[in-house]
């Protein structure tokens, strides 16, 4: 039987779905926190050079996956909207961005704790926090650009302007650390070749991004919800959603 | 078409000389301004230069934005453009060149002389000009998508260089970068050659989208 996908573009269709996807993602991101938690904390072994300080990755790798990640996802999602201009993706765009700052935020901030210790300073200028520290910028400008026009509709298009022209920053980060010769080290992690690091320091990692992934899911679903009950509220459905719950 | 906008838009910018000033003196306090504040040892004056008068041109060009679409949004002109049967984008890049000859050029024909302020060498001086010759179009076609995408927002002036500056500081790493190099024996050949293609990007890239972000505007 083929779903028709199409029935979930629609807010009032897709708010139910995402009330019923939440607690999923929720749990999952639960378990998975706990279970990469303790990897990190209990199971992988110090690092001979780094010691204790190293554990500080299952956090910030994750986090910084995420803040790129999230931003392709939130640009594509607003450029779809833009292009079909279908109202969901336009809000689900508009629900990524306070997340994906976050976790760029988290990554900034988890590799200045990481650096004193082990650069000696919280902050150097080079080239990979210097484009993260960008990519920051470019979020708030996402997110205060939407806050500024009224009128949803147009905020939608703006905004998918902006984070369209953002793009280009993604490929410089990525590859800042090839490109130029920096004080921040090069991937640990690549598909193409065999891990450089311990394989339980690998798992915790990765089970720590599934963990992230799984949160901002979550969070972004119930992140839609409200702005489709904000946006939708003088329709039939949610009135009828009200008298509902009344 | 893409002639007569340059060409009216300067003889507006000519009507109202004190705007077209305004920002060129904005650059030149902004730049005099550093060295009272950082004390006025020559030594370090020398290795700030580049940077300073780079951020100066960055906020002076920044400042003029409002101007590039506002007037003509008010008085109903932009809608005019927007229904004319030229194409969009090319009024736009005429706009941008406009709003460069206007605020960009004066900077770089000012930038030698606040070199000299800062004690520059003439080698590095010459790289400099050049530097911001190549980098300031950029700005102003990058800055008419942000001042496309605020037209008639409120606080739009605080919001477009929230939105713009973030975009502009590759522009600014390789523009000062560029005196940097070559004031350090290494050849400016590098930066000039990204910035140019900075330029290159931007001109056919910056009016397409900023042609789009104004219809977006102006539904």
């Amino acid at each position: 039987m083929a779903i028709n996908w199409f029935k979930y573009s629609s807010p009032a269709s897709f708010y139910f779905l995402a009330g019923k996807m939440i607690p999923l993602f929720s749990i999952a991101a639960t378990v998975l926190f706990g279970v990469g938690l303790y990897i990190g904390f209990f199971v992988a072994p110090s690092d001979f050079q780094q010691g204790e300080a190293y554990r500080i990755i299952f956090i910030h790798v994750p986090a910084a996956w995420m803040s790129m990640f999230l931003y392709v996802v939130m640009a594509a999602w607003a450029g779809i909207g833009l292009a079909f201009n279908t109202r969901l993706s336009s809000m689900i765009a508009t629900a990524i961005a306070p997340t994906g700052a976050m976790f760029t935020f988290l990554a900034l901030w988890t590799g200045a704790l990481w650096g004193k210790p082990m650069w000696g300073a919280w902050w150097v200028w080079d080239a990979r926090l210097t484009s993260e520290l960008i990519l920051l910028f470019l979020y708030i400008g996402f997110m205060s650009l939407q806050a500024a026009i009224d009128d949803p509709r147009r905020a939608d298009k703006a905004g998918a302007m902006i984070a369209l022209v953002g793009v280009v920053n993604i490929p410089i980060i990525y590859f800042s650390v090839k490109w130029w010769n920096t004080l921040h080290q090069g991937a640990s992690v690549s598909l193409t070749q065999s891990p450089k690091m311990a394989t339980t320091m690998l798992t915790g990692m990765l089970i720590m991004s599934l963990a992230c992934w799984m949160y901002a899911i979550a969070v972004v679903l119930i992140r839609t919800r409200t702005i489709i009950l904000e946006r939708e509220r003088h329709t039939v459905w949610v009135g009828e959603l009200q008298g509902a719950t009344r | 078409m893409f002639l007569w906008i340059i060409q009216r838009d300067l003889l507006l910018a000519m009507r109202r000389r004190a705007d077209v000033l305004t920002t060129l003196f904005f650059f030149i306090i902004v730049v005099s301004l550093f060295p009272l504040g950082v004390g006025p040892e020559m030594d370090m004056l020398r290795i700030m230069a580049p940077g300073v008068v780079w951020v100066a041109a960055l906020l002076a060009s920044m400042l003029s934005l409002g101007r590039m679409f506002a007037s003509d949004h008010l008085d109903g002109t932009l809608e005019q453009m927007l229904l004319s049967p030229q194409s969009l984008p090319l009024l736009v890049l005429g706009k941008a060149l406009a709003h460069w000859l206007v605020t960009g050029l004066p900077l770089v024909l000012m930038a030698p002389v606040l070199g000299i302020q800062y004690d520059l060498p003439g080698d590095a001086l010459l790289v400099l000009t050049a530097s911001l010759l190549l980098g300031t179009p950029v700005l102003s076609l990058i800055g008419a998508i942000g001042a496309a995408l605020t037209l008639g927002l409120r606080g739009g002036g605080v919001l477009v260089s929230l939105l713009v500056l973030p975009l502009y500081i590759p522009v600014l790493i390789f523009g000062a970068g560029a005196v940097e190099a070559s004031s350090a024996g290494l050849g400016a050949g590098a930066h000039m050659s990204l910035l140019g293609a900075f330029l290159l990007a931007s001109l056919v890239m910056a009016p397409w989208t900023a042609a789009v972000s104004l219809r977006i505007s102006m539904e």
